[in-house]
């Protein structure tokens, strides 16, 4: 590895942890913005991380040690995916480490773990949390591997430097049948991963509607920081998964420095975006029901067969 | 010669296990069965090393036929997957087998059974390999019933276990004979031979004659109704045995008789096997989603990880039946290394149910619960077996899980239609089958070792036995390494993929990364592991070092105002797998009872209500209860012709030797 590669990845995990808190900030003050409140200012989550990280570490009577690994594990796993994915630039050189179904199981692993947690104190909440979260995982994880399938048949590989690469050679086939569905399905998935609007309401505390904030419930002080940054970054990622497949222009195809910086604004112009179009989209959305979602998601899943199916026969 | 030692410590095994006084038997009888796997392991190993055959003939050893031992590297891959099973559990039984299950039958039976599953894979003819699956299925039949005495599900179990398996059987021996006939000659080489010579009909009545019957020791749907019987019922080792290295012999009859011996047939043979494996792999996760019993639930994973491998080989027989051979070897060498993880994987979770069986008393999720404070190192290795099964980094069940998703996306991008339509499908079922099986585990894990205890049986667990802690660890350090560097057994994979029939260079060498012979994917498990390593030092070290409190505070759970927490409040499994089996309801018809008792002064005011939610197996239900029914409604309207008289009985006497006499003529 070279020391150039060595500053792709410092500058994704970088951006990663550092953009995260910013990006789930922006998302609020937008959303107050239109809701007619003031809203908190754009760095208010990073403030909340810091008062979190100088509180006391609380864990609930009857916990075992993986109570207390739970959320080393999911900061760790997105770590790993930060570093692997091609966020500024398609030649990092931890490319060849996993690809795209790599990325998803590790997402996956940061799942299980926490919905492990959930269930670890006993409670009520946390067990329904863990089961409502598992369930929403079980059903939004084929859609993903199915949109897998779909973008890997475009570059003959499921390494995520290969498809974009191969996006940037011919930008024409994003507009294609297969592309555009499994863009749709991704964006569901990605939804319902995310803990979002329609599947999920991250904002709300009230327990019978809540699915991953009853999941964490038991958490406080650093490691509750430690969940949040997490699903920020969680947000982060798959937003750049989306957006790199989708729309990969600006991002650096070396490790020269002035072409990471590009990289670099460009991905955080396009986040920004992003996370204004998310903000919109929340402001005019309600949560549907619990027993609604599996609908959605197997919409989601129908979608992203459809994109297979259009890739195998649509060439 | 390492099969001729394997082949002796089990006899002496034996023997010890039914000679020998009740306390040694049970060292000796294992310690001499960890033997038979070690040696079987090491002739595995050499010949998948060198890729040079054994080869031995006895003739004298059984009048006409002999016994024909002919070990090439696809049969040396199964025969280091039942060794590898082998030695662990027999190191476990050490511990295992106390009071009950210390007596001669068990203790005889369990080095021939081990053997036997070493052997299979070893036989070079068809009356060898018949007479070894016979004597297979004859001993874990003694070892199904070991418990009958003490529960009368036992007997149950054992007589649908020995009606299914023999059943199989009849139909391996039609489909081997038909194939041994056909060539002329009864040793595979022979008929591997003669194959191309045979007429497309008879070649496809062997076909599915043996996937029939190999299907039913496999445990694929709708022949799957014996695993979630047989498995609960059987000691717990046995049930490793049998769900993680003679399920695996199941595959390797199919692609024995489907791939090496027939050399592929047309689509339709290929499309069978992903059909079945399709369905297998659905209807068991769904199954294993509902289950509350831990050793159901993980036989109905059994059929579902079955189901996976069939996808493999089926996608391996499409693929040769166009033409693709190269991409076909590395469909069949995902399949091989499933088969291999899997046993590693599955083995460890039935020994750790066995474990926490053993510890409880009970296999009921709903009953157990905070274990991992009772049974550390039980529930940790519960642990590691259920993130392998889960599929996720850096374990085994990864590997291949990621192997078989890259042969189907390479395949579906192949032009012949069939190809267009299968592939697709069978990735969908695949990732729905991945997606579910998390929650399946999660469930499995959440609920048994974690929480508050729901039971005073799990509230007292004690930890099991060093031996038996040793077994199981084996199997969870199988199950990292294999998931580290999978890429370490690609050469002896890529023989045992040739020696199979189609000559592709499967997996490329290297030990950190993993490549596949014409897929453009790669992916480091052991960098994928050193990340997650680093990245969880990192987070750690940023704790101490922005001087975020070090210590814990154990404080009360919030409780949304409540009081008292206990363990009634958990969620329990059925509770966590309601909102999936709410979705699948229509595939899962649950039946639900709900029972109102009014109160006695007026029917206005409820007393008591009861509620019962069960899910019955749907094949079960439809297919063979009417057969049971029908059999029995025969054998009722049968009793008449036996009523004790001595009359009539000398009256049927008479009426038969006339019959005979007349025939006679």
């Amino acid at each position: 590895m070279t020391v150039r590669g060595g500053v792709v990845v410092v500058v994704q995990v970088g951006i990663a942890v550092g953009c995260a808190p910013l990006l789930i900030g922006l998302l609020r003050t937008v959303r107050a913005r239109l809701e007619g409140r003031a809203g908190p200012p754009v760095v208010q989550p990073w403030r909340d991380l810091r008062k979190l990280w100088a509180k006391e570490r609380i864990v609930p009577e009857h916990t075992s040690w993986i109570f207390a690994f739970a959320p080393v594990v999911l900061v760790s796993s997105a770590l790993v995916v930060a570093a692997i994915m091609p966020l500024v630039s398609t030649a990092s050189p931890f490319d060849h480490v996993g690809d795209l179904f790599a990325i998803v199981s590790l997402f996956l692993v940061g799942t299980v773990f926490l919905a492990l947690a959930g269930l670890d104190p006993g409670t009520a909440f946390g067990g329904m949390g863990a089961s409502r979260e598992m369930t929403v995982a079980a059903l939004a994880e084929p859609t993903l591997l199915l949109a897998v399938f779909a973008i890997a048949g475009r570059a003959q590989s499921s390494n995520l430097g290969a498809i974009v690469t191969a996006t940037l050679h011919a930008p024409r086939s994003v507009v294609s049948a297969q592309s555009l569905l499994a863009l749709v399905a991704l964006v569901i998935a990605a939804l319902a991963e995310c803990a979002r609007l329609p599947v999920d309401n991250p904002s709300t505390h009230l327990e019978l509607t809540m699915i991953h904030e009853a999941m964490v419930l038991e958490y406080a002080g650093p490691d509750l920081g430690l969940v949040e940054l997490a699903a920020g970054m969680r947000l982060l990622l798959f937003g750049t998964l989306i957006v790199n497949l989708f729309m990969p222009w600006g991002i650096a195809t070396r490790t020269a420095l002035p072409a990471i910086a590009i990289g670099a604004i460009a991905l955080v112009a396009k986040l920004a975006v992003l996370g204004v179009a998310l903000a919109v989209f929340e402001v005019f959305t309600a949560k549907i029901r619990l027993f609604r979602v599996p609908e959605l998601l197997a919409v989601s899943f129908v979608v992203a067969f459809l994109a297979v199916t259009a890739a195998a026969f649509l060439g | 010669m390492a099969l001729g030692v394997s082949a002796g410590a089990a006899l002496v095994g034996s023997a010890a296990g039914f000679v020998l006084p009740r306390r040694s038997r049970v060292v000796v009888a294992s310690l001499t069965t960890t033997l038979v796997g070690v040696a079987a392991a090491v002739a595995a190993l050499a010949v998948l090393g060198t890729g040079d055959p054994v080869v031995v003939r006895w003739r004298d050893v059984i009048p006409l036929a002999g016994v024909t031992i002919d070990l090439d590297p696809f049969g040396a891959w199964f025969v280091l997957v039942a060794g590898v099973v082998v030695v662990a559990v027999s190191v476990y039984a050490i511990g295992y087998c106390d009071r009950a299950l210390a007596g001669r039958s068990v203790q005889g039976m369990f080095p021939l059974f081990a053997v036997t599953l070493v052997l299979v894979p070893a036989a070079g003819s068809v009356s060898t390999f018949l007479l070894l699956w016979e004597l297979m299925a004859m001993t874990s039949l003694v070892l199904v019933a070991a418990e009958h005495r003490d529960r009368e599900a036992v007997r149950s179990a054992a007589v649908w276990y020995g009606v299914m398996t023999q059943a199989g059987f009849v139909l391996v021996l039609f489909a081997l004979c038909l194939a041994a006939a056909s060539a002329g000659s009864e040793s595979f080489a022979a008929i591997r031979a003669g194959a191309h010579g045979f007429s497309a009909t008879r070649a496809s009545i062997v076909f599915v004659l043996a996937i029939v019957g190999f299907g039913t020791k496999a445990g694929v749907v709708p022949f799957h109704v014996w695993l979630p019987r047989a498995h609960p019922e059987a000691p717990s080792h046995v049930s490793a045995l049998m769900s993680s290295a003679m399920v695996s012999l199941g595959v390797y009859g199919v692609v024995l008789v489907g791939v090496d011996l027939l050399g592929g047939g047309p689509r339709w043979w290929g499309l069978v096997v992903l059909v079945l494996g399709g369905v297998s792999a659905l209807f068991g996760i769904l199954h294993a989603l509902v289950a509350r019993d831990l050793k159901v639930l993980l036989a109905y994973s059994t059929t579902e990880n079955v189901g996976l491998i069939f996808v493999g080989v089926g996608t391996a027989m499409l693929l040769t039946a166009v033409h693709e051979s190269a991409l076909a070897g590395v469909a069949l060498a995902a399949a091989l290394l499933f088969v291999l993880n899997h046993a590693v994987f599955k083995g460890l979770l039935f020994l750790a149910a066995g474990s926490i069986l053993r510890a409880t008393g009970t296999r009921d999720l709903d009953r157990l619960g905070g274990l991992v404070r009772r049974l550390p190192v039980t529930a940790a290795l519960f642990m590691v077996g259920g993130v392998a099964i889960m599929a996720l980094p850096p374990f085994n069940g990864f590997v291949s899980e990621w192997a078989l998703f890259q042969v189907l996306v390479r395949a579906g991008s192949h032009a012949s239609p069939v190809l267009g339509l299968a592939m697709p499908v069978a990735v969908a079922v695949v990732a729905l089958t991945a997606g579910l099986s998390a929650a399946v585990f999660v469930k499995a894990i959440g609920t048994g070792a974690l929480a508050l205890p729901r039971s005073s049986a799990a509230e007292h667990a004690v930890e099991s036995p060093a031996p038996m802690l040793v077994g199981m660890g084996f199997l969870g350090a199988g199950c990292l390494a294999l998931g580290l560097f999978p890429a370490m057994l690609s050469s002896g994979l890529t023989r045992a993929v040739g020696a199979a029939g189609d000559r592709a260079h499967a997996l490329r060498p290297g030990v950190v990364e993993l490549h596949l012979a014409g897929i453009h994917s790669v992916v480091s498990p052991v960098g994928i592991a050193v990340g997650l390593l680093v990245g969880a030092v990192v987070v750690v070290g940023a704790a101490r070092a922005f001087g975020a409190a070090r210590v814990r505070r154990r404080a009360e759970n919030w409780g949304c105002g409540r009081v008292l927490q206990t363990a009634r409040m958990e969620y329990t499994a059925t509770s966590f797998a309601e909102p999936l089996q709410r979705v699948f309801d229509d595939v899962l018809h649950p039946v639900h009872d709900v029972d109102v008792t009014h109160a006695a002064e007026s029917r206005w005011y409820v007393d008591t209500i009861r509620v019962q939610t069960r899910v019955v197996d749907g094949v079960d239900q439809r297919v063979y209860q009417p057969v049971v029914g029908c059999v029995r409604a025969w054998g009722e309207r049968a009793r008449w012709v036996q009523n004790g008289s001595v009359h009539r009985y000398l009256g049927y006497g008479f009426v038969a030797l006339l019959v005979v006499l007349v025939i006679a003529r």
